[in-house]
């Protein structure tokens, strides 16, 4: 192969950020431009499948400079599988994108043609993150990416222009920037304690009670940025308070960021032990609960939903906690299904919420049952994407769940079964409070006008959703993609 | 004939798959949706008499499709799930065509029969639901579709009676799931197995194996409307009539006793059960239940919520008989399990045209409607005799069985306690009929606006019906009746048990 | 306790001063400055714990760390104030 020639690797972060300045440059031509290097960074992404399916894990020096010094990628089937995902939800947000932005300028004089301008470069310099981070083999280079991806994620969050989008975006970008500097000082400590940045040098790396404050302080850096309890008080505003495209994106890429570093930490680093296990379980129960009760108290749709992935997120790390002493060699699984689960489904949530709120005209909840306008297939996809999120069979959020519970009951650890029932009652008590409000009809005075036929828009959330409840049928063959490479070196 | 080892997905999916198409469907291409209903309604039960027809000819079904390492969603097609498939396929036929009637002119007929559809599709699939895994997949699917029916009037009422129904379904569905898990983690597998599953289990923790009997009977028990957690099924009878009909005949208090069948003969296979002394109370929650609900029904006014009693009273013959732990009891409740469907969905939708046709919805102002409606009437007077336990009829044939399955057991009080419920049958039921055929209209009901002529899609489906539950009491002993099919079933069960 | 040491605790220091600000200061410009500072101390951190005794030379790599991370911040501090400006002027858009 000559030199130049480029791996896929390279090109899933590359494409993106390319198509990121050719959509900047070329605003009109911008949801072309944007289309097309996803559909490439997806062509890019299939060639990496088939790579890592081939050879289990596939890594590239980059510019010929390999580790310890140079920066490498890695993919196996954990990063393949969120790759994946990336690409799914890029493409589908994305085709609803198309006519969300195509509409008239809303009412508070932000004309709309801007965010047409920067929804896609915005959106593919998010993408070059979140491959970045996914492809990553080193602190450094997933410090970078998370930097790249926070400044983009903040621009998506204000691209409203509402003074709510704004003030949630200015807290967000705080809390980002704080997180981001913790991992950039924990970083630096690992490097000081072992003298290497790749997580191969860090995986033989001993245990040292500074090593232990280093991690510890990226851990606080990425729950930070994860949203766990209590560090969530950023998220709902800024994912309530975006454009419904954006807060899909934010909701079901961009928290995943940090999950994904966590668990690349656990699989490399001396950490983490039970205690700190225990603690993240801890803290994931509280969002279980704050986030569920918020849900429930909240006014506004696209706020409950924002809620909800609170307490989704804190249903992950309870994931992460359940296996107890045996450590995250199995329980990685069920919070890498969850992960999954809560990416497809939320996304699909978000995008129906918008198109609600379009159709109807606002998004408060108790005023949902006096429209005489229905969005029905919008309304449908709140639905099915409720089902996952709630996590009622066959969907992929079930069997998330049931990976949970199986492994917290295989190691006698009942609370964690108590708290994910909890969190599955609360979660049935917040959504129904919207499906209710759809299926209610005596509160309107107008003639019925339900069915308004099939539009482009509609189709990207009823397609995340559906995908949410149909691929917990397609479980075995997305376990054996994420066992590929064998990541925390279990055999499946 | 060629052999079709997808049987019983394709079975599957004739209702799921028309369930997407017929919630897409423009609210007014009625024509469309009625003729794509009763299609899918006819080739259903089409394909289920082929289903039985190769299954009794020795054909094995099976399909499993692997979720997990170790865990299949599995459809298979013994005896016992075949009786159930045909009595959902068949009765469904039947209720689509009311509903058709029914919602004439009704809004959201779009959604009810993309629901409708969705419904019977879940109760398809807990029939040939292969494990207790397979089983809560589509349990918990039936609650979903259900819901939307329950509340389709969309009003406040029906809201109210919606959430009821919603927190007790999904706590039991809850319930059944954490039920699931630990059959799961104890036994290592769910597949439903005549003789059960849990016999090492039992062995090496008895008391783990009573509390898993406890909950997975507890969890099924919301939906078979078990004394106490039977709150839901009067208040859910606010739904239409024919949802009423559905949930009550086929879909949601026989899936809960369906559950209940095979948790006791296949998870846990009956000597066992009965080893760990779980029988015991069992029988007495059932006891407690045919009583109370005989007890409620006689105080209701309202024609619909005597019936939802009488529901409770009568679907929990079907547990005592399977708790009985007797052969002939096991007939008595299976061919119950049948029979009471074909009675109910009769009764359900006779007081559906008595509302439709006369306003009458109340005990009390049925006073003459037999000649106002002498075939609706006709047909709920037969249902009402088979369920008091009328000879010859259906409800006398379960009746007769569990009463010698009570002896054979040695238990016989369970006689006098089907005489005390037959009697307290007959006290709720008697006073309608007295009031249908002997007491005169009185003038403002007779010249009430509300009168109207049904149209024949309403006043078929219960005659058909009724002669369903003439036939299949009269007839009990041909081959291929219900009751043969039953026997059939136990003689499997209780062999495989030894 | 050699220069180094000192250094790099006056750093934490003034991370931690960033910390407090960033928590607790209401004013968004402040908050902003306050995370400047926080960066400032970190970089600080990273700069002390590079140094080696003469006559070896410093590790490069954590100073690699510092250039990224203040370019990085100062792109960041770039975003924030055009949004706190933005913010501004919509807010005296509507109380005028």
């Amino acid at each position: 192969m000559p030199e130049f020639a480029p791996d896929p690797m390279t090109l899933a972060i590359l494409l993106p950020l390319f198509g990121a300045i050719a959509a900047f440059l070329a605003p009109r031509a911008a949801p072309l431009i944007g289309l097309g290097a996803v559909g490439a960074m997806a062509a890019a992404i299939a060639a990496v499948g088939h790579a890592v399916a081939q050879a289990g894990t596939v890594t590239v020096p980059l510019g010929g400079w390999g580790a310890p010094l140079g920066i490498e990628l890695r993919a196996d089937g954990l990063a393949l599988a969120m790759l994946g995902l990336t690409a799914l939800i890029a493409l589908a947000v994305g085709l609803g994108a198309l006519s969300a932005f195509a509409g008239e300028a809303p009412a508070d004089g932000q004309p709309m043609p801007r965010q047409r301008a920067f929804f896609w470069p915005l959106c593919l310099l998010l993408l070059t993150g979140m491959n970045g981070v996914y492809l990553s083999a080193d602190l450094f280079n997933l410090y970078v990416m998370l930097e790249v991806i926070s400044l983009a994620a903040v621009g998506l969050a204000v691209l409203g222009g509402t003074v709510a989008a704004l003030r949630a975006g200015l807290a967000y970008m705080y809390a980002s920037l704080l997180g981001a500097l913790m991992v950039l000082l924990g970083v630096g400590f690992v490097y000081l304690q072992t003298g290497r940045l790749d997580f191969a040098g860090l995986a033989g790396a001993q245990g040292s009670p500074a090593l232990s404050a280093a991690f510890a302080l990226m851990l606080v850096g990425l729950a930070l940025k994860a949203a766990l309890f209590p560090l969530h008080f950023w998220l709902p505003e800024a994912h309530a308070n975006a454009t419904a495209p954006a807060s899909a994106l934010l909701s079901a890429l961009v928290v995943k960021a940090g999950l994904y570093i966590l668990l690349r930490l656990a699989e490399a680093g001396p950490f983490p032990g039970e205690a700190i296990l225990t603690l993240l379980g801890v803290l994931g129960t509280g969002a279980v609960l704050w986030g569920g009760v918020q849900a429930l108290r909240a006014e506004r749709l696209k706020l409950l939903v924002a809620w909800s992935t609170v307490a989704q997120i804190g249903l992950i790390f309870v994931a992460l906690a359940r296996a107890g002493t045996e450590g995250l060699s199995d329980s990685w699984r069920a919070a890498a299904l969850l992960i999954l689960a809560h990416a497809v489904a939320k996304a699909g949530m978000f995008l129906a919420a918008g198109r609600i709120k379009d159709v109807i005209g606002h998004d408060r909840i108790s005023e949902l049952d006096r429209s005489a306008v229905r969005p029905a297939l919008a309304q449908l996809a709140f639905a099915l994407a409720a089902i996952s999120l709630i996590g009622l069979p066959p969907s992929l959020g079930f069997i998330g769940k049931w990976s949970l519970m199986e492994g917290a009951m295989g190691a006698g650890n009942w609370h964690w079964i108590a708290v994910t029932m909890a969190g599955t009652l609360l979660s049935v008590a917040y959504f129904s409070r919207a499906l209710t409000g759809f299926l209610r009809f005596d509160r309107v005075r107008a003639p019925l006008d339900e069915h308004r036929g099939w539009a482009l828009a509609d189709a990207p959330p009823v397609v995340l959703a559906g995908l949410a409840v149909g691929l917990g049928l397609a479980a075995g063959p997305i376990l054996a993609v994420l066992d590929l490479g064998r990541p925390f070196g279990v055999t499946p | 004939m060629i052999d079709m080892p997808l049987l019983p997905l394709i079975i599957l999916l004739t209702s799921l798959g028309a369930a997407p198409v017929l919630l897409a469907l423009p609210e007014r291409s009625a024509r469309l949706r009625t003729g794509l209903n009763l299609a899918v309604a006819a080739v259903k039960v089409a394909l289920v008499i082929w289903l039985a027809w190769k299954a009794a000819h020795g054909v094995v079904y099976d399909l499993r499709l692997s979720v997990l390492p170790g865990l299949d969603l599995h459809l298979q097609a013994d005896p016992l799930a075949l009786m159930f498939v045909a009595l959902s396929a068949v009765l469904w036929l039947v209720t689509t065509i009311y509903s058709v009637g029914y919602l004439e002119r009704g809004p959201h007929r779009a959604r009810f029969f993309g629901f409708f559809s969705l419904c019977v599709a879940a109760t398809v699939g807990i029939a040939m639901a292969g494990n207790l895994f397979t089983f809560l997949v589509f349990y918990e699917l039936l609650t979903l579709a259900t819901y939307p029916l329950v509340i389709h009037r969309g009003t406040a009422a029906a809201l109210r009676a919606g959430r009821i129904y919603l927190i007790y379904t999904l706590a039991g569905g809850l319930a059944l799931l954490l039920g699931t898990l630990a059959l799961w983690g104890l036994a290592g597998t769910t597949d439903f197995v005549p003789g059960g599953v849990m016999a090492e289990v039992a062995a090496e923790r008895p008391g783990a194996a009573q509390a898993l009997f406890v909950l997975l009977i507890a969890a099924l028990g919301v939906k078979a409307a078990l004394v106490p957690v039977h709150g839901w099924l009067p208040i859910a009878m606010v739904a239409p009539a024919p949802v009423s009909a559905l949930l009550h005949a086929v879909a949601v208090v026989k899936a809960g006793a369906f559950g209940i069948v095979r948790v006791v003969y296949e998870v846990f296979g009956i000597d066992l059960a009965q080893g760990l002394g779980v029988t015991g109370p069992l029988i007495a929650v059932a006891a407690v239940t045919i009583i109370y609900g005989s007890l409620r029904a006689m105080a209701q006014d309202d024609i619909k919520a005597r019936l939802a009693y009488s529901t409770v009273s009568q679907v929990s013959y079907i547990t005592l008989g399977v708790a009985l732990a007797s052969p002939v009891a096991a007939i008595g409740a299976l061919a119950h399990l049948i029979h009471q469907g074909v009675m109910k969905i009769t009764m359900f939708m006779a007081a559906g045209n008595l509302a439709e046709g006369l306003g009458v919805k109340k005990v009390s102002q049925m006073d003459g409607v037999g000649r106002a409606m002498p075939g609706t009437m006709a047909a709920f007077t037969l249902a009402a005799l088979a369920m008091i336990g009328l000879p010859p009829f259906a409800g006398f044939i379960s009746k007769w069985y569990l009463a010698q399955g009570g002896i054979a057991a040695g238990q016989d009080w369970v006689i006098a306690l089907l005489l005390g419920s037959s009697l307290l049958n007959a006290a709720y039921f008697l006073p309608l009929l007295h009031r249908a055929w002997f007491r005169d209209a009185t003038p403002e009901a007779a010249n009430a606006p509300a009168r109207r002529k049904i149209s024949l899609w309403l006043a078929a489906p219960p005659m058909i019906t009724a002669g369903f539950v003439l036939v299949i009491g009269v007839l009990a002993n041909a081959p291929f009746s219900p009751l043969e099919w039953t026997r059939f079933i136990v003689t499997r069960e209780f062999n495989g048990g030894l | 306790m050699t220069e180094a040491t000192i250094y790099g605790l006056a750093g934490l220091a003034v991370f931690g001063l960033g910390l407090m600000g960033v928590l607790g200061a209401a004013d968004r410009l402040r908050r902003l400055v306050a995370l400047n500072l926080c960066a400032g101390g970190a970089a600080m951190v990273l700069v002390a714990s590079s140094w080696r005794p003469p006559p070896a030379a410093p590790d490069p790599v954590p100073h690699a760390l510092v250039i990224t991370g203040i370019v990085v911040m100062v792109s960041a501090t770039a975003v924030a104030l055009a949004l706190i400006r933005r913010l501004y002027s919509l807010e005296t858009d509507t109380d005028a």
